[in-house]
């Protein structure tokens, strides 16, 4: 997708993938025949930029074709390079970050209003969390005790020009979130099994929010794009999306 | 006038800005986790005290140059054109308009630049926002060379600005920054009695491109470039209006509250003639690259001219 329309967020998308295949394939509840189905767990990806393993996970989920994957980016696509109202399976359109965790949070309490057992699960960035709006929201969601509301932040210490600790330094997310009124739990991101575990663990009943810091690695998955900020917002070439599938086939064998 | 362009704007600006830096202490580029995309890199290595991150947060960048304002510094708060318009609006109308702090707002990658990434990233709605702000000026160079004036204009002016730049290469229209720039003040590219164009911005170049279309056809079009949207040189557009009778005005951005408002604003009220604004109309626009975008929406040379013939024959068709 990315090699063919010639640019994309290569590094985030693969840091989140695990995380959304995980929410997708396993944690959350939908039905992509009726995506306005209304008892649906929701999905807010806040760090809209991750959209090429987004729209994957959102086809392989059956909201629209693979194929349609092809014209990601191209003229008139409903696949443009955020995710938008055009795509089925989005439930807000992102892009501008620190936006999501407001959205969920209306989400999250309408679902208590309405006594319905929905999860709200919103992905935001590391980088992410210096905005503003992200604590507005995060003081929000234990003033209002939603329990039923999930953010999980891909910890992956990048984000566009260079570590999230040079950049704006976050740490610790983890007393942060806490001091916000949040349950705070830590999960190696890119480690499928942790991450099913932990979904399946998260109590429904909880008078408090819950945040999961997914520890995670950007480019994940293909050598030399791991750790490499300069892979943020870049299109292989030929070649090396030859070396990355060659990777990535391997990887697969191996687990087999 | 040529049609590869090879530096963009971006680069122009940072160029002149480290080189006033160098011999100004007081300026300060203020970013925020967008110092690549401003091309700042090289600035930053070299006077790394007159630069400051301040992370995802544009809010936040506006209301700490306000503050490094009102304690004697120059800042320049850059990034995107679309989160410093719009997300930090508010920090922009109190704490830059309003206290009249010395803030110059760079927006890069402006208008739909940033192609198929969408709305969230496009800005055609700054011009309309920040014009209805009193207080700020707003500037929308269209070229390299009248990046490099602007930006020797910034470090010495004193007030509230806001810049909008583009993010690709653009083509030359202006072979030196000498000329290219008066704050204020309407450039007369092309001379013409037949109608006037007015565009600003990226709109300039395919705004001459049409009048070498409309020569062809034996119709002699005035180019204005507007490079200062606000304060506008009113004078230029009523004088145009009155020699040339019929005026069409090009932007890179919607079509409400843009170049094409401010004209209608003027001729409204002193010297009405048959106008049109080319623009992007009121809809969230399709995915798509910039120049895609700019050819979906009739702002190439042949689109500019098909519509300035359609408003002269619908004139001579009235005047019978
Ligand atoms: C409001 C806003 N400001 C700036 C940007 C530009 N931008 C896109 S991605 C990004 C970096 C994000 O870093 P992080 O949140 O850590 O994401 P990840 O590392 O997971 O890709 C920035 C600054 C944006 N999309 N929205
Ligand atoms: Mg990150």
């Amino acid at each position: 997708m990315i090699f063919q329309a010639g640019g994309g967020h290569t590094g985030g998308s693969l840091s989140s993938l695990d995380i959304l295949v995980a929410l997708y394939f396993h944690a959350m509840r939908y039905d992509p025949k009726d995506p306005q189905w209304s008892l649906r767990d929701r999905f807010v990806l806040s760090k809209g930029h991750s959209v090429e393993g987004f729209y994957c996970v959102l086809a392989e989920a059956g909201y629209f074709p693979p194929p349609e994957l092809d014209g990601y980016g191209t003229f008139n696509t409903r696949l443009y390079g955020h995710p938008t109202m055009k795509a089925p399976g989005v439930e807000i359109p992102t892009g501008a970050l620190g936006h999501g965790l407001s959205v969920g949070v209306g989400m999250a309490i309408a679902g208590k209003l309405d006594g319905a057992a929905y999860r709200v699960y919103v992905l935001m960035g590391d980088g992410e969390q210096a905005e503003g709006s992200i604590w507005e929201g995060a003081m929000a969601a234990s003033h209002h005790a939603l329990g039923n509301l999930v953010g999980i932040i891909d910890n992956n210490n990048l984000q566009i020009s260079g570590k999230v600790d040079a950049v704006m330094r976050v740490a610790s997310l983890k007393d942060r979130w806490s001091a916000f009124g949040w349950k705070v739990v830590e999960v190696d991101g890119n480690d499928m099994v942790a991450l099913v575990s932990l979904f399946d663990r998260l109590p429904k009943d909880s008078s408090r929010p819950h945040l999961v810091i997914a520890h995670t690695v950007k480019g994940k998955g293909v050598s030399f794009m791991e750790n490499k900020p300069d892979w943020h917002h870049r299109a292989p070439t030929a070649d090396e999306l030859d070396l990355a599938e060659r990777e990535l086939d391997k990887a697969l064998k191996d687990r087999d | 006038m040529s049609d590869a362009g090879g530096k963009s704007c971006r680069h122009a600006f940072t160029e002149i800005l480290l080189e006033a830096a160098l011999s100004d202490s007081s300026i300060i580029a203020v970013t925020s986790d967008a110092k690549g995309s401003v091309t700042l890199g090289d600035y930053e290595r070299a006077v790394p005290a007159q630069f400051v991150e301040m992370g995802i947060a544009e809010q936040n960048t506006v209301g700490v140059s306000a503050g490094l304002a009102r304690s004697g510094k120059r800042p320049f708060a850059c990034g995107p054109a679309s989160f410093y318009s719009a997300r930090a609006i508010e920090q922009v109308k109190n704490d830059v308009a309003y206290a009249n702090t010395n803030v110059k707002i760079v927006g890069v990658s402006g208008g739909v630049s940033y192609g198929a990434l969408g709305s969230t990233h496009h800005s055609l709605h700054d011009i309309a926002f920040m014009r209805a702000i009193p207080n700020i000026s707003i500037i929308v160079p269209c070229d390299v060379a009248q990046t490099r004036a602007v930006t020797r204009f910034l470090t010495k002016h004193v007030g509230p600005v806001y810049v909008r730049i583009g993010r690709g290469p653009v083509p030359e229209v202006y072979p030196d920054d000498l000329t290219a720039f008066t704050f204020g003040k309407a450039y007369e590219l092309c001379g013409g009695g037949d109608c006037t164009l007015i565009a600003s911005g990226e709109a300039v170049y395919p705004a001459l491109q049409a009048v070498g279309e409309l020569a062809a056809a034996g119709i002699r079009a005035r180019l204005l470039d507007m490079p200062t949207l606000k304060p506008l040189d009113e004078d230029s557009v009523v004088t145009a209006a009155r020699e040339t009778g019929a005026v069409v005005t090009i932007e890179e951005h919607s079509v409400y509250g843009g170049l094409g408002s401010a004209v209608a604003e003027v001729l409204a009220q002193k010297h009405a003639v048959p106008m049109r604004i080319i623009g992007f109309p009121d809809e969230f626009v399709p995915a798509g690259s910039s120049a895609e975008l700019f050819s979906y929406y009739g702002i190439t040379g042949p689109g500019i001219a098909a519509t300035v013939r359609k408003l002269l024959d619908r004139q001579r068709f009235r005047r019978g």
